[in-house]
């Protein structure tokens, strides 16, 4: 089939054109390429490149697919490792996803990306493709997706575009998500009047697959033959990672919707089924998704990662839109699509699957020894390339960066020192009160509107999902060994310090899975910030980015791939350093994992907290409901974290406990709340133990954010056992009360008469969910 | 599309491989048809299982029932539901064939979601599901009331009982006409409706209703998510421990076995 009828419209520019026209201008700056950029390519090329050159370098030199500004900074999370970490590492950072050993024969993969800047200009259909990106990452490595989670960043919860971009986005994630068949496990929701014109919208998702299964992206064997199949190929998202992930947004500068991707969730259905089933008859030597960049990408990577030649024929490209050219088709990032190498002998057997799932696909050219990527146009050379010079060999820059002008200032502005530490509440009236205003603040307040229109039960193998601490798979029904995840990140910590913030959402992440009761494996992440051509901005990168591997270091988990985004600013405002980090742990048996409240018939349980408050509310949830953001962030203790998390997985694994929560946003007072809420069960708690042993006032016990803090609620006929346990590793532990399953209330007792409270539990869920439901509902 | 072979496990890896049943108990064979764009085939199909029956791959493109004693046409978005849900595959061969066993009456046809949906637009099942009314997607745990036992499917459930099963549909607005709500309603056609708030403004709460013979049932919220404790919805002994659906499927295999059917 020809689809290139309209060939004429454009003057080829083919390989010998370029050489015998030296002087031709170039769009390179409109391309998003630097004049030593653009330089360099006229070095490695020995000529002016092709128009369809150009338009691949452009693209794969683009910070979003070149990590030209990030590489020197992440090359720490590949030095920071121990042996104990690359245990059970099958595949590290640099691939498609990481992939962790799971034990019986099983591995795991997963990954978290952004597509922020796209959600921003067509919420829909920019997080909807932000899901379909992430599940073919998946896809790619040989594993069927299992499982999504969506950590999501939104302005001002009453900011008009809040109204705009949250429900768009929202149904964009349901509207792929649920129909791929993939449960939606959890993630996180946060406003903040940063995130205003620069929404984040993050996508996690995670597969499982046997080790024989394992798919990497080469082309190797010479004579195997290239095919891309799937959707055609269009002009929707051209430039889209180049252009929009790689720039900040300026209102001078034209629309930029055209170079928004659009999703088909059914056409990527059947592809994860049609892949698996090649996997599954071994039809395919290598195999790599189009994202990013298309087939500019594909062909580079998958040319440079195996024998160094590939020989293709750009002419047979399905096109949607006869009227590309052919720069445009090597740019075009239409989803849904997939490239692969087969044998020769296979193609007939590989035919037959794509043909018996209605997939459409067409065979590009083949693996050649030669270490040029040749891409012909109806036979005329228009790419000559080496595949290492596109794929690899961008430029990498040591961007300055320097402590910004104003960090010891804020940190100096503690919010005890500040006046929006007048007037504390005290009496218990008033304590009750703002435990009550907490929950229903916009970070805190039930999200339930948002997830229950994602799919939480296809698969029949979710075990716990929001809103429990970590969303937990079953990967093995017959075993029980399964897998927990969560994804954390408090951007106003990172904000006063980006090292101990990236720290702290580590933290975060792995007391959760921990808290479910899985053992923590791996990390990936996302690492969302502004403008890396502000020094400053580079050195919240940099700082985060140390933070980041020191703590996995020190926690013995490796970081097996991520994602980062840069350019997230508006105006000269940039969002706040936004490393979002996703922490994976392993279950032998998903039928151990702790829920995250009091069920009804542990009526009577004791409920412990496990931990040390200390005096710390700067950039606390509390203080953010008195609009203030200043000071240091709670101390990071990796070592504590470690601790906290072998009581709770042991805990979970010996049957100790019933319930367990951990303490972050909000302290005690929201973790306690939150035990109630989710089955509607009430306690009976004291703090005057806690007020005594740490030195702390009712306020601070309630409100205080300090880490590696857990509640858990156990039965009586355990508490020796458990208690045990903690003193022998001298992790503080003490009891508050009892779970109450008749009262209806969270009641509260502090040291001194009249400090307590009782929160009717009806009361406080009718402030809690009322929150989101008043603003985006109707 | 010439006919194609049924979908040889293309599940790597292998969750719930269901072509592999262990022995089944009663040697009750249900079908489970895979459409492109079918979700909840693996579900439905590991509900047969915990059931104690067998279930059989079916592929769209086929025509050939084999010697399946029973069908279940499960959840999803088949073909995307881009045009409306069920208009496209109600066209397959594996419909043609089930249609024509089924409307002997002896065939007994479970529609679940995108499955009722298809069985309406084949005509197995009158009425149609439009957008639900708050036109968004809506996932949670639901309670239907059991109000018609005579079916193949729901013989096991006790008169009126109360079940939590999972509700998780775009498009599950239940509508008919006046006439066919009236005789739908007279004849006791109503097999499952909702209990406590409608969820989506179907007529009359209805969830899911059955033809004259009682042998075809669709319904909108899934059971076959509510079959095995620790993964279903929640319920009064704890957290997912749900497993009200287990019994629509335990009651087919049993009037199978009961009828000699499955013998």
């Amino acid at each position: 089939m020809s689809t290139h009828e309209t060939s004429t419209a454009f003057n080829l520019d083919t390989v010998s054109h370029a050489s015998d026209t030296p002087d031709t201008e170039l769009p390179w700056a409109e391309l998003g390429l630097k004049t030593d950029e653009f330089d360099r390519i006229v070095e490695i090329l020995g000529r002016r490149p092709t128009a369809a050159e150009l338009a691949m370098y452009s693209v794969m030199w683009s910070e979003h697919c070149s990590y030209k500004s990030s590489k020197v900074h992440l090359r720490q999370f590949g030095e920071k490792v121990t042996e104990e970490m690359e245990k059970d590492l099958m595949v590290g950072i640099g691939e498609n996803a990481g992939v962790t050993d799971l034990g019986d024969g099983w591995a795991v993969t997963f990954k978290i990306e952004s597509h922020n800047h796209p959600s921003y200009v067509e919420p829909y259909q920019g997080a909807a493709t932000g899901i379909g990106g992430i599940v073919r990452d998946i896809i790619s490595m040989g594993a069927r997706p299992v499982a999504v989670m969506d950590p999501l960043r939104f302005g001002d919860i009453d900011h008009p575009d809040t109204a705009r971009v949250l429900p768009g986005v929202v149904s964009g994630i349901g509207g792929y998500g649920n129909s791929l068949g993939l449960p939606n496990i959890g993630g996180e929701v946060v406003f903040d009047s940063v995130y205003q014109q620069n929404p984040l919208v993050n996508a996690l998702a995670v597969g499982v697959m046997r080790h024989e299964d394992l798919r990497l992206a080469n082309a190797s064997g010479v004579g195997n033959r290239v095919v891309l199949f799937g959707a055609r190929t269009g002009g929707d998202g051209i430039g889209g990672a180049s252009v929009l992930a790689s720039e900040s947004f300026d209102d001078t500068k034209p629309s930029k919707r055209p170079a928004v991707q659009v999703g088909d969730p059914f056409s990527e259905k059947v592809l994860i089924e049609c892949c698996l089933e090649l996997f599954h008859a071994e039809l395919v030597e290598g195999i790599q998704d189009l994202g990013a960049a298309g087939i500019s990408c594909a062909t580079s990577e998958l040319a440079s990662n195996g024998e160094g030649g590939m020989h293709v024929e750009l002419t047979d490209v399905l096109l949607r839109d006869p009227s590309l050219t052919p720069g445009e088709i090597l740019m075009s990032e239409s989803q849904e699509r997939m490239m692969a190498v087969v044998t020769p002998e296979d193609a007939a057997r590989f035919e037959e699957v794509l043909q018996k799932w209605g997939v459409e696909f067409s065979w590009l050219g083949e693996v050649t020894d030669t270490g040029r990527l040749i891409i012909d146009w109806d036979g005329e050379t228009i790419v000559d390339v080496d595949p290492r010079t596109v794929a690899h060999d961008g430029p990498v820059y040591e961007r300055p960066h320097h402590r910004p002008a104003g960090q010891d200032e804020l940190q100096a502005d503690t919010f005890r020192a500040s006046p929006a530490a007048q007037s504390l509440p005290a009496t218990g009236e008033e304590l009750g009160a703002a435990v009550v205003e907490l929950m229903a603040s916009p970070n805190m307040a039930d999200v339930s509107w948002i997830t229950d229109q994602y799919d939480r039960f296809v698969g029949g193998n979710t075990a716990l999902s929001q809103p429990d601490d970590a969303g937990v798979i079953r990967v093995d029904e017959s075993t029980g060994l399964g897998v927990g995840l969560a994804t954390d990140c408090n951007d106003r910590y990172a904000y006063l310090d980006p090292y101990a913030g990236a720290q702290l959402a580590l933290a975060e992440a792995y007391r959760n899975v921990a808290t479910s009761g899985a053992v923590p494996k791996a990390v990936s992440d996302c690492l969302n910030f502004g403008s890396p051509e502000d020094p400053e901005i580079m050195w919240q990168f940099a700082e985060a980015v140390r933070g980041l591997a020191d703590g996995c270091q020190q926690l013995g988990i490796p970081v097996t791939g991520g994602n980062v985004s840069l350019y997230n600013q508006t105006a000269g405002r940039a969002i706040h350093p936004t490393p979002v980090v996703g922490v994976l742990g392993a279950f032998d048996d998903v039928g151990r994992r702790t829920p995250s409240g009091f069920e009804r018939w542990a009526d009577g349980q004791a409920v412990y907290l496990l931990g040390v408050t200390g005096d710390e509310l700067d950039g606390s949830e509390f203080a953010r409901g008195r609009g203030h953001l200043g000071g240091v962030p709670p101390q990071v203790d990796l070592a504590a974290e470690k601790t906290l998390g072998e009581i709770l997985i042991n805990a979970s694994r010996d049957g100790m406990i019933d319930a367990a929560h951990d303490l972050s946003e909000g302290g005690l007072a929201a973790a306690l709340v939150e035990m109630s809420l989710r089955f509607g069960v009430g306690s009976r708690t004291a703090l005057d133990g806690v007020c005594e042993r740490d030195g702390v006032d009712m306020f601070t016990a309630l409100f205080s954010e300090s880490q590696a803090r857990a509640l858990v609620a156990l039965p009586r006929s355990e508490e020796v056992r458990f208690t045990d346990m903690t003193t022998a590793r001298r992790f503080p532990a003490i009891r508050l009360g009892v779970v109450d399953a008749q009262s209806g209330a969270i009641e509260v007792s502090g040291p001194v008469e009249g400090s307590g409270f009782t929160l009717g539990i009806d009361e406080v869920r009718q402030a809690w969910s009322a929150t989101i439901p008043s603003r985006f509902a109707g | 599309m010439s006919p194609q072979t049924p979908p040889t496990p293309a599940e790597t890896p292998l969750i719930g491989d269901y072509a592999e049943s262990s022995a089944a108990l009663t040697g009750a064979r249900i079908g489970v048809v895979t459409f492109p764009g079918t979700l909840d085939d693996r579900d439905a199909a590991r509900a047969v299982r915990l059931a104690g029956g067998t279930a059989v791959a079916l592929w769209h493109a086929d025509d050939d029932l084999g010697d399946v004693d029973a069908v279940i046409v499960p959840g999803g978005f088949s073909y995307g539901d881009y045009l409306r849900a069920g208009a496209i595959s109600r066209f397959a061969p594996m419909m043609t064939s089930i249609a024509r066993e089924a409307q002997t009456g002896t065939l007994p046809v479970l529609g679940i979601c995108n499955g009722f949906q298809i069985l309406t637009e084949a005509h197995l099942l009158p009425g149609s599901m439009i957008r639900n009314d708050h036109l968004k997607f809506r996932c949670a745990d639901q309670v239907l009331r059991v109000e018609n036992t005579s079916t193949a499917w729901t013989s096991q459930y006790t008169d009126d009982e109360l079940i939590t099963v999972v509700l998780k549909n775009q498009d599950g607005r239940y509508v008919a006409d006046e006439e066919t709500l009236t005789r739908l309603e007279e004849e006791g056609r109503v097999v499952f409706r909702y209990v406590g708030s409608n969820p989506n403004g179907s007529r009359n709460d209805i969830a899911g209703i059955t033809n004259a013979a009682g042998n075809i049932v669709g319904l909108m919220p899934h059971p076959e998510h509510a079959v095995e404790a620790g993964y279903g919805p929640d319920d009064a002994v704890g957290m997912r421990a749900g497993t009200d659906g287990l019994t629509v499927f335990t009651s087919v295999i049993s009037s199978l076995t009961s009828s000699g059917a499955a013998l």
